[in-house]
């Protein structure tokens, strides 16, 4: 017997038992359907925190200040005041796999124009922290380093400030107050929105450190050195020298805990994606115990039916069916059965996806890969579960089946 | 073509009528059969020698028990002998594989069941072509083949009806056709008017009669009517595993001679058309 012809018999048994034959694919359909779903929800999220990495700047090496322990009790991150503006310029000179470096020192404050006012956090750094964490200003500029030599009482808005303090008007040239003393805007940046971690990145103040150092937060020391590696494996490749100097500078001995903390992009990123990795894993697991559950579903409906068509199976065989026809037609319909399952589970599978887009915006990635696997696997499915039955059904014997009542 | 006339035969009995006349077809040499039920051995078939010839149509009786209907099995290649030989159509089949059983089924013998047997929600036409499918014949020539055998039991215009839309008398003239269709060298029936109303198994026997006669066909059927068996030109009995009479029928009768004297269905009762039960099958 043909495969044309096992194929038109297989489709029209199923239609012949239209409510069974859909119960029993939708194992299949759920299975392969979540698959899908949750691999492109996976993909989404995998592709918006590898684009969130990126947007903080490549290569970059974060340096903050440890927790340290003044008499046994511990404090926590930024709480040591030996970072210093000495030991950045140390690091840009002395390790060849770091390009620059930008001084942190944060503080928050109360922000006033006019009579709208709004509290944010004022980071005070230098002009070459914008292009390290990818920083653009959408109007005006950014300050420069004569600026912050003089501490000047000069600021860059984010985004979300100046919607706050002057709604649609334009804020550059404009006098601001902060913590009573006036700065005078004279750049706006570009709106990054949230960060991976869900932060509005967009609501901060950026000013010369040694403004904010002398005249917002009153300290010497800074909270985190900012450093940009020549390349992302130079960046992990810089950890280590950062640390020995560091130690060193600070005089750290040896055995006791280091007083700041060394961390890379490429690291945050390899870990992110670890991260979602083992959660697609974790998700795809379950979608594949489904699809187990859809093929043990065809395998009883299977067996259900081989008892069922007894006779006709043993009239097939009296007018010269031979064991692997039968085998061959019970495997084909089971093959079918969790095919079209695959496959509707497959439309399925991209509908959720952008009704997931659409409803939560959250992004998804539509993989073609797990759409070929997931119709791999329906129709491994099939073959894996159909199998006994069909087994089953050829080895009736013609006479007992012919007298099967 | 057969020219023999059984009336004309002494009606002397236990006379094996085996004179080499025509091709032996089936030949059956000392066939034992048992079956394993549990710890026991039944011993169906007690050495069965046998011969018939190519033409012959057959009637083979005997009580429930008696082993007629594995004899049946063998005849039909569905068992094998579990001792002797048996040459169907001069090829020894008792050694073969299953498929290759499975293949001599197909090709060499036609099935005809007392149950009818046709496939449910399956046309007359696509039952009748059932064979021909798994003997690999292209589908315009399966269509062609079918629509001639439905032709010959007289039911062409009813080639796209179920099974169920069809009364007992046509469901069994569509398996017929169907055993048929890819042109057997025998026959075989199994109690093939035990479902039916005497005046519809006149008219199948007159089918099987004809196709006796006008093609040569050899038939055998299973029967415990001896009035059914009377139709056949030659009768097996069979008791206890043993073939215990073969003797040529006497007083054969000739269905189209018979049909006009039985009364229809429709003089008898004004009622629906009587219906055989659905088949089984699917």
């Amino acid at each position: 017997m043909d495969f044309w012809n096992t194929l038109r018999l297989a489709l029209r048994a199923l239609a012949r038992n239209k409510l069974r034959s859909s119960l029993t694919m939708l194992g299949i359909i759920i299975g392969v359907g979540a698959v899908i779903a949750v691999v492109s929800i996976g993909q989404g999220a995998d592709a918006m925190i590898q684009e969130g990495i990126q947007n903080m700047g490549t290569n970059v090496v974060y340096i903050s200040a440890g927790s340290g322990r003044p008499g046994g009790m511990r404090m926590g991150y930024g709480a040591v005041k030996t970072l210093t503006m000495d030991d950045l310029n140390s690091i840009a000179r002395e390790i060849p796999l770091i390009k620059e470096a930008a001084p942190g020192v944060m503080t928050r404050a109360q922000v006033v124009f006019q009579n709208q006012n709004w509290n944010t956090s004022i980071m005070g750094t230098t002009a070459n922290y914008f292009p390290i964490r990818k920083w653009v200003v959408t109007a005006g500029t950014v300050f420069s380093d004569e600026e912050v030599d003089s501490a000047a009482n000069v600021c860059v808005l984010g985004t979300t400030v100046a919607r706050y303090l002057f709604a649609e008007d334009d804020p550059i040239g404009k006098q601001i107050r902060i913590k009573n003393i006036p700065f005078r805007v004279i750049g706006l940046l570009e709106s990054k929105g949230q960060s991976v971690m869900g932060n509005d990145q967009d609501d901060q103040i950026m000013a010369p450190y040694t403004t904010v150092q002398r005249k917002l937060a009153g300290v010497t020391w800074l909270q985190m050195i900012l450093a940009s590696a020549v390349s992302p494996d130079a960046s992990i490749g810089a950890m280590q020298p950062i640390t020995l100097l560091l130690r060193e500078r600070h005089r750290i001995r040896q055995g006791d805990e280091d007083d700041f903390f060394v961390r890379t992009q490429s690291e945050m990123a390899d870990m992110a994606a670890q991260t979602q990795l083992v959660m697609t894993i974790l998700l795809v697991s379950v979608a594949a115990v489904s699809l187990v559950v859809g093929g043990i579903g065809i395998m009883n409906i299977m067996l259900v039916s081989v008892t069922e068509r007894t006779r006709e199976i043993g009239v097939r065989m009296a007018v010269g069916a031979t064991e692997s026809d039968v085998q061959l037609q019970f495997l084909v319909e089971a093959v079918t059965l969790s095919m079209m399952g695959g496959i509707v589970g497959i439309i399925v599978g991209i509908g959720a996806s952008a009704l997931i887009t659409n409803l939560f915006s959250w992004p998804t990635v539509l993989s073609t890969m797990s759409i070929v696997m997931a119709a791999f696997f329906s129709a491994a499915v099939g073959i894996f579960f159909g199998f006994y039955p069909a087994r089953k059904a050829a080895q009736l014997d013609p006479i007992e089946a012919l007298r099967y009542e | 073509m057969v020219e023999r006339m059984a009336d004309q035969v002494l009606a002397t009995m236990d006379t094996p009528s085996t004179q080499p006349r025509d091709q032996c077809v089936i030949r059956l040499d000392g066939v034992h059969k048992y079956y394993h039920l549990g710890d026991f051995q039944v011993h169906a078939l007690r050495g069965v020698t046998l011969d018939i010839y190519s033409g012959e149509f057959v009637a083979v009786m005997g009580a429930s028990g008696s082993g007629k209907s594995t004899l049946m099995n063998i005849i039909g290649c569905l068992d094998k002998p579990s001792r002797g030989s048996y040459r169907l159509d001069g090829m020894d089949v008792s050694q073969l594989q299953k498929s290759e059983l499975a293949r001599v089924r197909n090709r060499k013998l036609g099935f005809v069941f007392q149950q009818f047997n046709l496939l449910a929600r399956t046309s007359a036409l696509e039952n009748v072509e059932l064979p021909t499918v798994y003997a690999g014949i292209s589908p315009q020539e399966r269509e062609t083949r079918a629509r001639a055998a439905l032709e010959r039991v007289g039911l062409s215009e009813r080639a796209h009806h179920y099974p169920s839309q069809l009364s007992g008398g046509q469901q069994q003239r569509v398996a017929i056709a169907r055993a048929l269709v890819n042109r057997p060298a025998i026959l075989l029936a199994d109690e093939p008017t035990g479902n039916l109303d005497s005046r519809t198994s006149v008219e199948i026997m007159d089918i099987f009669q004809q196709l006796n006669e006008e093609q040569g066909l050899t038939v055998v059927i299973v029967t415990h009517e001896h009035d059914i068996a009377q139709y056949a030109k030659r009768a097996l009995e069979f008791k206890d595993g043993k073939l215990r009479r073969d003797a040529i029928i006497k007083d054969r009768l000739i269905a189209r001679e018979v049909l006009p004297t039985l009364p229809t269905l429709e003089e008898e009762d004004t009622g629906d058309e009587q219906r055989a039960p659905e088949p089984e099958a699917n």
